[in-house]
């Protein structure tokens, strides 16, 4: 499989297979995320894209059933050991959901809610203002930071949710599906504002959109369910590359189906 | 199967390609016979015609732009997309070769200069035989064809040499006659680029099937610069 010839991975799988119950959802997945750069995650519905993403910050722990078989490395630590704690791992690679979901709280509160429970020592404001603006919805909400997250539009709270994840400094940020719920200005925004933000962070992003993964991300994986075994529904690194590669001449003929809408 | 509207547009359009490449290879050849005969007034009409084929080219342009911008293509489709618009272009320019011919053909009229008919002849009828076979080879995606194809360039370029030798040693013995001889070393000149536009149509189709882009031109492209 691809090894993405960037220098620098900040999160590397090492056959990482993920199990529901005794189901295998995952198998086998070996993907080397490189730093500060933004990689796209594609692939058909229910082929384990969202089960991918969140082995990177453990949230599959909230799911009883679900266990992991094989490491996830983040700066070459095993997150899943005993030994770290799952909290402490999702404040540094944050998460941004398909729904906008601002607490209903003011725009002020929903970024300094959780910097107040991590016990943040700094200037709140300027925590607020500095999550805002990178967020690239400062100069929009400056003048009415007591009003309602809720009272935002669609693309406005999904970057507020954005401006959330980075206000507890995180070096990495998940996205699952950030712009299917919103208009095409608004989901150029959110594009425009990923490619801000890959100089600090590290953005993994899962799409159904393939123009949106050719306009974004820097690398594309490809998930798609293990054909030799089609009726267990298990999802497989299919390929992975960078996106130009993908995109234009992919190496599998499999990709190159789902991408050209010839699939199945 | 999915996608089959896509599919049946595309068809269309490899279609029209066929036939703008049609009219592309009759009017190589009309162009070499009217300079044959010295037919002036078709060679007028061939001009004015050669507005069709442009026409046509931005027709195809047209129908490929929609294509790209209401199905996103991506992988094989672009390139198949990408590489009919620069085919249509090279199709396009090999009709304003022919225009040429027609266009020099007037300027040298009935004027009685040594011509070195065969040979032109001949690169007319090799270059557009290549041409015939390189638009089949790219619309049915055949990389071996598209490959045995380029080297039969080595035969229209040295025909090209020889007629252009010929047409310069007939200038320096008879000083008189290089005005128009000189129109004569554009027609072959136009007959010779011809044949190099066909290597980039074989060089797109291996594009599209494989997605490297393989030289496969052995002439030297500079030599229109020249000119």
């Amino acid at each position: 499989m691809f090894e993405n010839n960037h220098h620098d991975n900040i999160i590397k799988t090492k056959d990482l297979s993920v199990f529901y119950g005794s189901d295998e959802a995952l198998h086998n997945i070996n993907l080397d995320i490189p730093r500060n750069r933004i990689t796209a995650i594609i692939g058909p519905s229910g082929c384990g894209k969202s089960t991918l993403i969140r082995c990177f910050n453990r949230m599959n722990d909230l799911i009883p059933s679900a266990s992991v078989k094989g490491d996830v490395l983040y700066n070459n630590l095993n997150i899943n050991a005993s030994s770290v704690d799952p909290v402490q791992i999702r404040r540094q690679i944050g998460m941004v959901f398909q729904k906008p979901n601002p607490f209903p709280k003011s725009i002020y509160e929903n970024i300094a809610f959780g910097a107040k429970i991590n016990n943040y020592q700094g200037n709140m404001d300027e925590l607020v203002e500095k999550s805002l603006r990178q967020a690239a919805l400062w100069d929009e909400v400056k003048d009415e930071q007591e009003k309602s997250g809720l009272a935002l539009s669609g693309g406005q709270q999904q970057r507020l949710c954005i401006a959330r994840a980075l206000a507890t400094e995180p070096e990495v940020i998940l996205m699952d599906e950030p712009a299917s719920a919103l208009d095409p200005i608004a989901t150029l925004k959110i594009e425009e504002l990923m490619q801000e933000l890959k100089e600090q962070y590290t953005i993994i992003i899962v799409t159904h959109n393939m123009q949106q993964a050719s306009r974004a991300s820097d690398y594309t994986a490809f998930i798609s369910m293990d054909r030799s075994r089609i009726e267990d529904r298990v999802g497989i690194l299919v390929e992975y590359d960078l996106t130009s590669k993908i995109f234009v001449n992919p190496a599998e003929q499999e990709t190159e189906d789902y991408i050209s809408g010839r699939f199945g | 199967m999915p996608r089959e509207l896509f599919q049946r547009k595309i068809k269309q359009i490899q279609d029209e390609i066929l036939l703008l490449g049609s009219m592309v290879e009759q009017a190589t050849l009309d162009s070499v016979m009217i300079f044959k005969n010295r037919d002036l007034q078709s060679a007028k009409t061939l001009v004015e015609d050669d507005q069709n084929i442009n026409d046509k080219r931005f027709a195809i342009e047209n129908a490929i732009l929609i294509l790209m911008a209401t199905q996103q293509p991506l992988a094989h489709d672009l390139r198949l997309l990408a590489s009919m618009l620069i085919v249509t272009n090279e199709l396009e320019r090999m009709g304003d070769y022919a225009k040429g011919i027609a266009h020099n053909t007037i300027r040298i009229g009935i004027s009685d200069i040594p011509v070195p008919i065969r040979n032109i002849e001949k690169m007319a009828e090799l270059a557009v035989g290549m041409l015939h076979r390189s638009l089949s080879a790219f619309i049915n995606e055949d990389i071996k064809i598209a490959i045995s194809i380029p080297p039969e360039d080595d035969q229209v370029d040295n025909l090209f040499n020889q007629s252009y030798r010929s047409i310069v040693n007939a200038m320096i013995a008879n000083p008189k006659i290089i005005d128009d001889s000189s129109l004569l070393l554009w027609i072959v000149h136009n007959l010779e680029r011809l044949a190099d536009r066909v290597v980039n149509i074989c060089e797109r189709t291996v594009f599209i099937k494989s997605g490297e882009m393989l030289e496969m031109d052995g002439s030297d492209d500079e030599l229109e610069e020249e000119f």
